[in-house]
């Protein structure tokens, strides 16, 4: 009895009833896809906060007024607009007001006690700002005033006319750049018509010098609605001269990210009259959140792909059930065969290579719809179909045919051939 | 009266017993057989209902074993066999022909007379030039392509027979191979087996009708599991004795 011989046979076994066999398959067809559909949304997600994360920099620091260690994504305790300066804080009460100041980001730009820090940049904010062109007007989700080095520490370019240099910090120039949403919704078509116009920012006029190259959205948030203007010219017109809301600092490379935490830690420190228990202001690390959001990532997608594994399973059973409803049914078959001198193994391995026959066929649509279903977008982001995932899917199909089938192949094959051959 | 043409006997029971369950419910279906069948013979087995003839038929078809006693084969002792052996010899030595005829459903007549030689490994284009030729023999080389439902309850009897002897077995054991077909296939199916007896085949027939017995060389009836009468109609060397058709072998 060769292979092509039993590969015959069950192959007739499996389209005899082709309704039951393609029911079968489909438990297993949706068990594999769902594996690659949510491992793929998983990888998919991973990535998509990866992206974000490195897009933010991963040798930057960020240091912000606070003592417990706040958002990384939140404003942070940014002065308002109309905040009046409290200059210093005092005493030791447990929160601590925002201490932040201009001097602080100075004296972290010191070469000998800052040695692994590059470049410095004072953030200053403003919430709630309507700029406005012409007729229209547009409220901006997030309104950034700083110094030029706060462009290539956030790995922000501009896309079309120029950064603000130095000299427009100097000047308290009334310059700013704008993100593509905000370009778009003051001028209409693509936005491009913004650069050089002279828009209103709460009233007071600013001149577009450059358009920020887009950065797209994460979920909800819209990192492209947005505006960063020279922080001098920002604190004259916008939010006042409060405290800073974050200094942001970078690192020479990604491998010297931690000692460049520590420098900076030790001079504010110094300057604050804190140590490392009652600090007033907390430095967060881009590479750690990488790190942690990754691990937190790869646990959903484990997570997601165990639930997948459990349909998989499940279609597995149904493919064992079907088996041996096929050993019953064929009973006085199997009495034949063994009467005209079918082995032991003969049976084992038609019977057996007919559940996998299902469950194969099963995984291989099963892909093929993952696949499918992977080109649509969701959430967002877009679902990354992982190889792993793929091989994994296919041969956990390929073992659950082998395992719930060797269960009634067996069957079929220790059934003497005289009780198979009275079988009615 | 026994003409041992080739030495040893193809059936060989000796002191054959076959009990079924235990104690005080114990049943005695084969009590005690003794049993030889020659080379080319053709032998009936008769016998009522319950009188052990299809126990009988199932030991000596190897599909079921005695509790006690010797059964040898063409030779070869089956109780000595595993279950893989067992196979083997249903495959190599005996060619079945049951009275429902028991082909494979949804399969070419072509297909179901390959089928044992497919278990016996021969190459797939010898498999079809024997079973074609086997096909010939009993008359059905134009329904090679039919299935068992295209086809008619004698047709399908025939192609079991052609599926019997495509391997060259030993032993044909035909368990009442008439009992589903109406008188003109019985007829044609019992000419088929006077004819592969002319031929020199060995067949043993289960049977309750005289008709199909009156065909055999020698006819052995059955009682409460054991032989109550052996009676030879003709030598093992003579033609079967209702032959219509001649061939080269009968004279």
């Amino acid at each position: 009895m060769n292979v092509s011989e039993s590969v015959k046979f069950a192959w007739r076994g499996v389209t005899a009833n082709k309704a039951r066999s393609a029911l079968t398959m489909l438990g297993v067809l949706i068990g594999v896809a769902s594996v690659i559909v949510l491992v793929a949304v998983g990888t998919g997600a991973s990535q998509s906060v990866t992206d974000t994360l490195s897009s933010l920099g991963t040798n930057t620091l960020t240091v912000r007024p606070g003592s417990s260690s706040g958002g990384f994504f939140g404003g942070g305790a940014g002065a308002g607009s109309g905040g009046g300066d409290t200059t210093t804080t005092d005493t030791g009460t447990s929160t601590r007001a925002a201490t932040l100041t201009m001097a602080d980001a100075e004296a972290l730009s010191d070469p000998t006690l800052a040695p692994d820090v590059v470049e410095v940049a004072p953030v200053v904010t403003a919430s709630s700002v309507a700029a406005t062109y012409e007729s229209a007007s547009h409220t901006v989700n997030s309104t950034t005033g700083s110094t030029a080095a706060y462009l290539s520490i956030n790995n922000d370019t501009v896309a079309s006319g120029r950064a603000f240099t130095d000299a427009d910090y100097s000047a308290h120039s009334r310059v700013l750049l704008v993100g593509p949403t905000v370009a778009k919704d003051l001028v209409g078509g693509d936005g491009a018509d913004i650069l050089n116009k002279t828009i209103r920012l709460n009233g007071k006029a600013f001149t577009v010098i450059g358009i920020l190259e887009a950065k797209g959205s994460t979920g909800q948030i819209d990192s492209d609605d947005r505006i960063i203007a020279p922080a001098t010219a920002v604190q004259d017109h916008l939010s006042g001269y409060g405290n800073l809301s974050s200094i942001s600092v970078q690192a020479s490379s990604a491998d010297t990210v931690n000692d460049a935490q520590t420098q900076v830690e030790s001079i504010l420190d110094a300057r604050h009259h804190t140590t490392a228990d009652d600090r007033d202001f907390n430095v967060s690390n881009s590479a750690s959140f990488l790190s942690a959001a990754s691990s937190i990532t790869s646990i959903f997608t484990v997570l997601l792909g165990a639930i997948a594994g459990i349909s998989l399973l499940v279609g597995g059973i149904g493919v064992m059930n079907i088996m041996l409803v096929t050993v019953t049914e064929r009973t006085r078959e199997i009495g034949i065969r063994k009467a005209i001198g079918a082995g032991k193994y003969d049976i084992i391995f038609q019977f057996l290579l007919e559940a996998v026959m299902l469950s194969v066929i099963g995984g291989l649509a099963g892909i093929s719809l993952g696949y499918l279903i992977c080109q649509i977008e969701i959430a967002g982001f877009k679902a990354i179909v992982a190889p792993y995932s793929v091989a994994l899917a296919f041969s956990f199909a390929l073992a659950v045919g082998l395992f719930f089938g060797i269960y009634p192949a067996m069957r079929a094959a220790s059934l003497k051939p005289i009780d198979a051959l009275r079988y009615e | 009266m026994n003409t041992n043409r080739l030495g040893r006997p193809v059936i060989d029971l000796r002191g054959v017993f076959k009990t079924y369950g235990e104690g005080e419910a114990v049943v005695h279906a084969v009590d005690g057989v003794d049993l030889t069948v020659e080379r080319g013979d053709y032998v009936a087995v008769m016998g009522a209902s319950g009188s052990g003839k299809s126990t009988l038929m199932n030991i000596i078809g190897c599909l079921d074993v005695p509790t006690k006693g010797s059964y040898r084969l063409d030779g070869v002792e089956v109780r000595l066999l595993n279950d893989q052996q067992q196979s083997k010899i249903r495959n190599r030595k005996i060619g079945f022909v049951f009275q429902n005829f028991n082909l494979i459903a949804r399969t070419t007549a072509l297909s179901n007379v390959e089928l044992p030689m497919a278990y016996a490994g021969v190459s797939g284009r010898e498999r079809r030039r024997r079973a074609l030729a086997a096909l010939d023999l009993v008359g059905l080389a134009p329904r090679v392509d039919h299935t068992s439902a295209e086809l008619s309850g004698g047709q399908q009897q025939r192609v079991a027979i052609a599926r019997a002897i495509v391997t060259e077995p030993v032993l044909l054991l035909a368990d009442e191979p008439t009992g589903a077909l109406d008188s003109h296939s019985t007829d044609e199916v019992l000419d088929l087996f006077d004819n592969l007896s002319a031929a020199g085949r060995t067949l043993v027939v289960i049977t309750h009708e005289e008709e199909v017995a009156s065909h055999a060389k020698r006819v052995i009836k059955m009682r409460d599991g054991m032989i109550s009468s052996d009676r030879r109609l003709v030598a093992v060397a003579a033609p079967p004795p209702r032959l219509r058709q001649t061939t080269g072998r009968a004279s």
